[in-house]
């Protein structure tokens, strides 16, 4: 009798396998490199783009340059105001740097590719019209043709 | 010969690893992926070549204005916006000849021969007050009318839809039903009547 109890006591619940788990985690890190696109720059605005139905998506990123128009983020709006600003790269503009932009982007550019750049233009849904105009004036200045009104993919807008 | 244990290599510390690349590579990146409605921006008009411009026939040309309370108006008519993509297909397609609405023309385009094309123009005029909002709207119910109109040819032509069709065929459709939406120089367009 004494024996068997000892037998059972002796038995202990195995190890979980965790040598799996890095396999995962990697199959997971994978997923999300593949997916995603890296962050080029901070967004300083805030820019809720607007909602449309009949978008198309961006073919060639390495062709695309952003431009970001909205109400500075509240930690900017100190320094920057409330007003609609413009973003280029990393700081605020004003419309005279958008040639300046555009000359720079086209240079980063091979030869060939020059003229499908595409310009995305990722404009806060609140913004006036007004601003959106003049910024479409200096891209035409600029010889930017092609452009992206940006916006998010939904089924249906009303 | 005596066997030797190798001291295994703790691989519990590489989930660890992995975890804290896969936590750097969410922070940095972000998932939404790039979609826009894609626009072709006329090139600066020179001073001569304004005048040809506003030769369109008043017939030809489909105003739509936006004020700065985001009103829609359509030639000449307040309306909702909601409406806006059905009227515009029956500008262009204009089934029942109406004087009223676009023109038409005969022209050779290869894979379709002779057809008959719309001269119509949208001239999409807006106020400085109005919201982004509400022009993205007025802009993608355009393109829906438009992309509505290509899928309906695609289908009678090719029988099959135009997401389906090769690059030739796509060519055909668009010069069939172009994309004319002017906004360029909006006081030039319908102005002088």
């Amino acid at each position: 009798m004494m024996s068997k109890f000892k037998e059972s006591r002796n038995i202990k619940t195995p190890d979980l396998a965790t040598s799996s788990t890095s396999d995962i985690v990697f199959i997971l890190l994978f997923f999300f490199m593949v997916t995603s696109s890296m962050k080029e720059s901070m967004i300083m605005v805030i820019e809720k783009t607007p909602e449309a139905t009949e978008v198309k998506k961006l073919e060639n990123k390495s062709l695309v340059s952003s431009i970001h128009v909205g109400v500075p983020q509240p930690n900017f709006q100190k320094a920057f105001g409330t007003m609609t600003r413009i973003q280029l790269n990393d700081r605020f503009a004003t419309l005279e740097d958008i040639r300046t932009f555009i000359a720079a982007e086209r240079d980063k550019l091979n030869e060939v590719d020059r003229n499908k750049m595409t310009i995305q233009l990722k404009i806060d849904e609140n913004t006036k019209m007004g601003v959106v105009n003049d910024l479409k004036q200096a891209l035409r200045q600029a010889n930017a043709l092609k452009i992206s009104y940006s916006a998010k993919k939904t089924k249906a807008i009303f | 010969m005596r066997r030797r244990n190798i001291p295994r290599i703790t691989s519990g510390s590489m989930a660890d690893v992995s975890f804290i690349l896969l936590f750097f590579f969410l922070m940095v990146s972000s998932m939404d992926s790039d979609y826009g409605l894609i626009r072709q921006l006329p090139p600066l008009a020179d001073e001569g070549s304004k005048n040809e411009e506003t030769k369109v026939n008043e017939r030809n040309v489909f105003i739509v204005l936006i004020n700065q309370h985001d009103q829609l108006q359509v030639e000449g008519q307040l309306m909702d916006i909601r409406n806006l993509r059905a009227k515009t297909k029956e500008f262009f397609l204009n089934p029942s000849n109406n004087p009223n609405l676009s023109d038409k023309k005969e022209e050779e385009i290869p894979l379709f021969g002779k057809v008959m094309i719309s001269k119509g123009v949208v001239s999409l005029q807006n106020d400085r007050g109005t919201s982004y909002k509400t022009y993205m709207m007025v802009q993608n119910e355009l393109t829906g009318a438009i992309n509505e109109m290509r899928e309906e040819a695609a289908k009678a032509r090719f029988a099959v839809g135009y997401d389906d069709l090769t690059e030739e065929q796509r060519d055909a459709i668009g010069k069939y039903i172009p994309m004319n939406i002017s906004e360029a120089e909006p006081r030039d367009i319908g102005g002088n009547k």
